[in-house]
């Protein structure tokens, strides 16, 4: 089917916002959009707004952004879930944030330590108990580096002291030891989480080295805002070292506390995902001056442009290796691009996502020769908007925190030939009969960044897309039948 | 007799559990089966009744033993003066936890375990003196108090918090069947202190169902931690408080209250001169300004 014109795009949004009552009408319209690269980027779609009752929103809440997002993956450090047990039991190695170590030596990411609250801590407070299992880290796990407090909805409503018992424990252990305020009821989705994660960072993990010695380099970056699903850090830090860069840190992805702590020590800040970790870089600039840039490492056009936008950053050494990176592996993507791009041109994709995913991947269907022709953020602000609308086609449909009911009209009148979103979307439109990919998950494939990213990329699009299974959706009895049988009857 | 459930609110420091504990212990008196249960973190309802310092409370046993469904009603009930059947919800210290959720699941421990028996003939419920949160305003949920006794006396900020109080029953009182019963007058010796709380009363659609003078013997019983119904029963004091328990037994006035606006409170302690007309033209002006106006 061809693409929707802008007036029918208009309609459909329309239509879809017929069902609501008023009120629930007014506010939804201002969610929704036509892509216009004319009109006022910051005025096309209201985002970052409380969600409506009954609309099936995907939203996670501010303990998620920080525990499950931020904080989780530093995999050297124990995040205690402080608070009854279902938040820390039900977030346990939830995303395939990978890394290397061995748990319960050097890596706790795959364990659920909590507080376990009983009534009796609702009523007496649950300070005195969160010391002491503080306590019982340090005897079990001795070679912890650190510990996150991770606050659920009750500590902010009895009011639990978590501050002063990290700094009695920071005294007595001599351990870095976080408290985070990430109470799930706070702001209108996982991205207040983020925030104050990393409002925590910087408040007690940044100036922790300060003064203190540090072997640097002249090309020292961070990787920042990259969770390594599927591996994408490690698939984004071989180009940046064959590029001849020193990676520091990783944030947060297969990271530790001394990867953050000495991230005030190089010289360039690379932002991968904005949403999640603008906060910390726009910190370090401020407090140190590093400056930071955001890049895509999703698709070969994007990945060259990205690493050519870094190498701007550093010395004529530098621009020329990375001219010999793009170099090297040009031939490679062509190869990919070649062999699956017959395969997938002009096959159209709607995306719904959170963080960077719903620009970022736009530039690596692109490549194998795709259109997105719908996106949208669940918990995408103003500046994500903005510079999504130049990312999309004119007349594409904008949707922000997206609710069940439209996400599904608006796929059954466009008709897209694959939808990107997560496990909760993955079975409705599969039975929709319609191709799905996880884009939270990488549907338990990845990874998808860089330059060996993108080859699975394309392989699991392809595998996905052109798999013999939707050919059998329709039973041989209700197709049409085959012109020669009609004749012979 | 059907089991009256009532709730005893209040001003803090206005001597709620003093006069709950009196109350109830002259009701012991007539041959009334009575419970108490506190309903404050300090723990201090049921103390005259005990002649102990503090009753240890549902809260500190549930939390000594792990949790509340480790405990048996007996660990938490202490029988008194009178047969007078006693709890503490308890709860923390001042600063910490949540008070108000202690008060929410000894009340539910109690129900469950069946503390309402039906050989009772009173339950009073002796509640913190701020509703500062949903859990104390437990004890008037549906089912459980349907009476409510305001103590307040003829200061001004005793009658703000009575009239604050009904407010707050309206809400519930629409949804359930909680009514206020009647404002009990804990005289601090104010001037016409009588007459100002039956005009409180009358406004609020409420009756002063006693008005209790001040005594010293009150105070002499509580340093022995007794009431004066035990401590001194021939004292003239200890009548008042028979005569209190007399009239809530035969009380039939149960009422859905109309709080008074703000101005009307005023007005009301204005005319009893225990407020000055206020002077509108003086407000938000320095000393200063009010000098030059002056000059």
């Amino acid at each position: 089917m061809a693409t929707l014109t802008r007036e029918e795009t208009e309609a459909l949004i329309q239509e879809v916002l017929e069902v609501y009552p008023e009120k629930a009408k007014k506010d939804r319209a201002k969610h929704l959009a036509v892509n216009d690269h004319e009109a006022n980027a910051k005025k096309c779609v209201t985002s970052n707004r409380k969600s409506l009752p009954g609309v099936m929103t995907i939203r996670g809440c501010a303990y998620a952004g920080s525990k499950g997002v931020v904080w989780g993956p530093i995999k050297d450090m124990i995040h205690i879930s402080h608070g009854p047990v279902g938040c820390g039991q039900y977030s346990r190695a939830g995303r395939r944030n990978y890394y290397v170590g061995v748990t319960g030596i050097n890596a706790f990411g795959e364990m659920n330590f909590t507080s376990d609250f009983q009534e009796r801590d609702i009523v007496f407070g649950g300070d005195k108990k969160l010391a002491k299992l503080i306590g019982e880290i340090e005897k079990l796990f001795p070679l912890n580096n650190g510990i996150t407090i991770q606050s659920e909805c009750p500590i902010g409503l009895i009011g639990d002291d978590i501050e002063a018992v990290s700094k009695k424990a920071t005294a007595e252990f001599g351990k870095t030891v976080v408290p985070v305020r990430c109470e799930g009821f706070r702001g209108v989705s996982q991205s207040l989480g983020h925030h104050i994660a990393n409002d925590a960072v910087r408040d007690w993990v940044i100036g922790n080295r300060d003064n203190k010695p540090f072997e640097q380099t002249a090309y020292d970056v961070a990787i920042i805002g990259d969770y390594n699903i599927g591996g994408d850090a490690w698939s984004s830090r071989i180009l940046l070292e064959e590029m001849g860069l020193r990676v520091v840190a990783q944030w947060s992805g297969d990271g530790t506390l001394a990867e953050m702590e000495n991230t005030p020590k190089v010289k360039l800040n690379l932002l991968h995902c904005y949403r999640s970790m603008n906060y910390i870089s726009r910190h370090m600039e401020e407090k140190y001056g590093i400056p930071w840039v955001e890049y895509n490492f999703f698709g070969p056009t994007k990945v060259a442009e990205s690493l050519r936008k870094i190498a701007s950053f550093f010395d004529d050494s530098i621009k020329a290796k990375t001219e010999e990176v793009i170099a090297k592996y040009q031939p490679m993507m062509q190869a990919v691009i070649d062999k699956y791009k017959p395969r997938l041109q002009g096959k159209r994709v709607m995306l719904y996502v959170g963080g960077l995913r719903p620009r970022h991947v736009i530039g690596a269907y692109e490549d194998l020769g795709m259109e997105v022709v719908g996106t949208g953020y669940e918990f995408g602000h103003n500046d994500d908007y903005e510079r999504t609308v130049k990312e999309m086609g004119n007349a594409t449909l904008l949707y922000d925190d997206v609710t069940g009911f439209e996400f599904e009209e608006f796929v059954k009148k466009v008709k897209p030939d694959l939808i990107g979103s997560g496990i909760k979307e993955k079975y409705i439109f599969q039975k929709m009969g319609i191709p799905f990919r996880q884009m939270h998950s990488w549907d338990y494939s990845g990874p998808y960044h860089g330059y060996d990213g993108f080859a699975i990329f394309a392989r699991d699009m392809d595998m996905t897309l052109n798999n013999p299974c939707w050919s059998t959706l329709t039973p041989p009895w209700k197709k049409p039948q085959a012109p020669a049988l009609a004749a012979a009857a | 007799m059907a089991l009256r459930q009532c709730a005893i609110y209040g001003k803090g420091g206005i001597g709620k559990s003093t006069t709950t504990q009196n109350l109830v212990a002259a009701l012991a008196e007539m041959g009334k089966k009575v419970m108490i249960v506190g309903c404050d973190p300090k723990a201090d309802s049921t103390r005259l009744i005990l002649h102990s310092k503090a009753q240890t409370s549902v809260m500190a046993l549930a939390a000594e033993a792990g949790s509340v469904e480790d405990l048996e009603l007996e660990d938490v009930l202490s029988v008194g003066f009178g047969g007078i059947k006693c709890v503490e919800s308890g709860g923390p210290e001042p600063g910490v936890g949540c008070a108000g959720r202690g008060v929410i699941t000894a009340i539910n421990f109690l129900e469950e375990e069946g503390a309402y028996d039906e050989a009772l003939d009173f339950v009073f419920y002796d509640v913190l003196g701020d509703v500062v949160c949903g859990g104390f305003a437990m004890p008037i949920r549906e089912n459980k108090a349907q009476e409510i006794y305001i103590v307040c006396s003829g200061e001004m900020m005793a009658m703000y918090a009575a009239n604050n109080i009904a407010k707050g029953i309206v809400k519930y009182a629409n949804s359930g069947s909680v009514r206020l019963a009647g404002l009990i007058c804990n005289s601090r010796n104010t001037d016409r202190e009588d007459e100002l709380i039956m005009a409180l009363a009358e406004s609020l659609g409420t009756q002063m169902i006693h008005f209790v003078p001040r005594d010293n013997a009150v105070q002499h019983a509580e340093i022995r931690r007794m009431t004066v119904i035990e401590y001194d029963p021939k004292h003239k004091q200890a009548d008042e408080y028979r005569a209190l328990a007399r009239k809530i037994v035969d009380n039939k006035k149960f009422v859905i209250p109309t709080p008074i606006e703000m101005e009307e409170l005023e007005t009301l302690l204005m005319n009893f001169g225990i407020m000055e007309v206020e002077d509108e033209s003086i407000v938000g002006k320095t000393a200063a300004e009010l000098a030059a106006e002056a000059a």
